[in-house]
């Protein structure tokens, strides 16, 4: 580094020194990731929006779509996406407990927050595997697709009326009989046949909760690595536990998406 | 030679500091939990409540964001970050969201009025 250094005149450029932002370097990076992340999520969530307004008519509510519940039988909508919505808020406190232990050099401390935030993570990415393979699997049912590929549901399980999306006109008799010998019986969803609407809502569906499922997943992994560094005595050796907090901003930001994915999929 | 700055930066706090921090996670956490109940009970019995859909949607809307608000500003540190790094993050994401969602929104509504005219 001696003499060869170049003389910057610090009145008009940073010479290198304090950071203007007052942050340090990887933590400005994460943040910089998080926006580029949230842009990735804000596309799919307002092209979902897009798509939702494009087909107004159609598009299923999804209160009739998630309306099951672990070993409860009937309908409960909602119930259990809140459920999952205070598991993954409670792990995101969890996490926030970790960086304060670490701020004490309480070595314990992050360990118990930082474990409990793990496990807080699987339960979350299981639920969501759960409320998938329902979605997948759909009702006993099933509803009808129509020759022109419009969802009609069943009024009741002897399947010889239906109505059609956006109407509660019951369809009976012989006009249905034809609609129904031309049609097929459809159950569940994947990504090009959904017997609850359009396909495109379970497309949406599958990308969205998907792609914050593997945040998820991501940021359970990237916990664990961070949490046998603890356990190894790394930060205790570097005199900061400056890791965890970054970590720790990556697990919000996860969280934070959960709460526009939750308003804007299963509330709104 | 060490390159690596960042203990300069890093806030360290006493014992009696950190009863304080905790206190304020735990309070946070009771908002967050408030503000969801409220929305789930809401999306439960609207129907029942005879409330008007677009008053519904918009207190969704406007809680969510109050929760981001608190995820972001408490959680996530950032109220108490350099006020030119708040800007930094929060101006082009801002700008850019607003922009993209007034503009795709009204053209699918644009859309799907000219289908009806079909």
């Amino acid at each position: 580094m001696a003499g060869s250094a170049p003389t910057v005149d610090r009145k008009t450029l940073w010479g290198g020194g304090t950071s203007p932002f007052g942050v340090s370097y990887g933590k400005i990076m994460m943040w910089f990731f998080l926006i580029s992340d949230a842009f990735t999520f804000s596309g799919l969530l307002i092209s979902y929006g897009f798509m939702r307004h494009r087909f107004e008519s159609s598009w299923p509510v999804a209160e009739d779509v998630f309306t099951h519940f672990p070993f409860l039988h009937g309908d409960h909508p909602l119930l259990y996406v809140a459920l999952m919505t205070f598991i993954l808020i409670l792990s995101s406190v969890t996490m926030v407990l970790a960086v304060e232990a670490g701020h004490r050099m309480n070595r314990k401390g992050v360990i118990l927050w930082m474990a409990l935030t793990i496990v807080g993570g699987l339960i979350f990415v299981g639920s969501q595997c759960w409320e998938w393979m329902h979605f997948i699997h759909g009702t006993e049912l099933g509803a009808l697709q129509l020759a022109d590929g419009t969802i009609a549901q069943w009024v009741d399980s002897a399947k010889n009326a239906f109505t059609l999306p956006g109407s509660d006109e019951i369809i009976s008799g012989s006009d249905a009989a034809a609609l129904i010998a031309s049609g097929t019986e459809v159950y569940g969803a994947n990504l090009s046949v959904n017997e609850y609407g359009v396909p495109l809502f379970a497309d949406f569906f599958f990308f969205i909760t998907g792609f914050h499922g593997t945040h998820v997943f991501s940021g359970v992994v990237i916990n664990f690595i961070i949490f046998v560094n603890v356990l190894k005595g790394t930060y205790e050796k570097r005199g900061h536990y400056e890791m965890v907090e970054k970590v720790g901003l990556y697990w919000h930001f996860v969280d934070l998406v959960w709460v526009f994915v939750f308003t804007f999929f299963y509330l709104v | 030679m060490d390159f690596d700055r960042t203990a300069e930066y890093v806030q360290h706090h006493s014992e009696e500091e950190g009863v304080k921090q905790r206190k304020m996670i735990w309070r946070i956490f009771w908002v967050l939990l408030g503000i969801t109940t409220v929305e789930v009970t809401l999306g439960l019995f609207y129907k029942d409540w005879n409330l008007a859909w677009g008053f519904v949607k918009w207190t969704f809307i406007i809680l969510t964001i109050a929760k981001a608000y608190y995820i972001v500003a408490f959680y996530m540190h950032l109220k108490h970050e350099f006020k030119n790094f708040i800007y930094a993050v929060l101006v082009p994401y801002i700008v850019l969201a607003i922009y993209l969602i007034i503009m795709m929104l009204a053209e699918a509504i644009y859309i799907n009025d000219a289908d009806k005219l079909l």
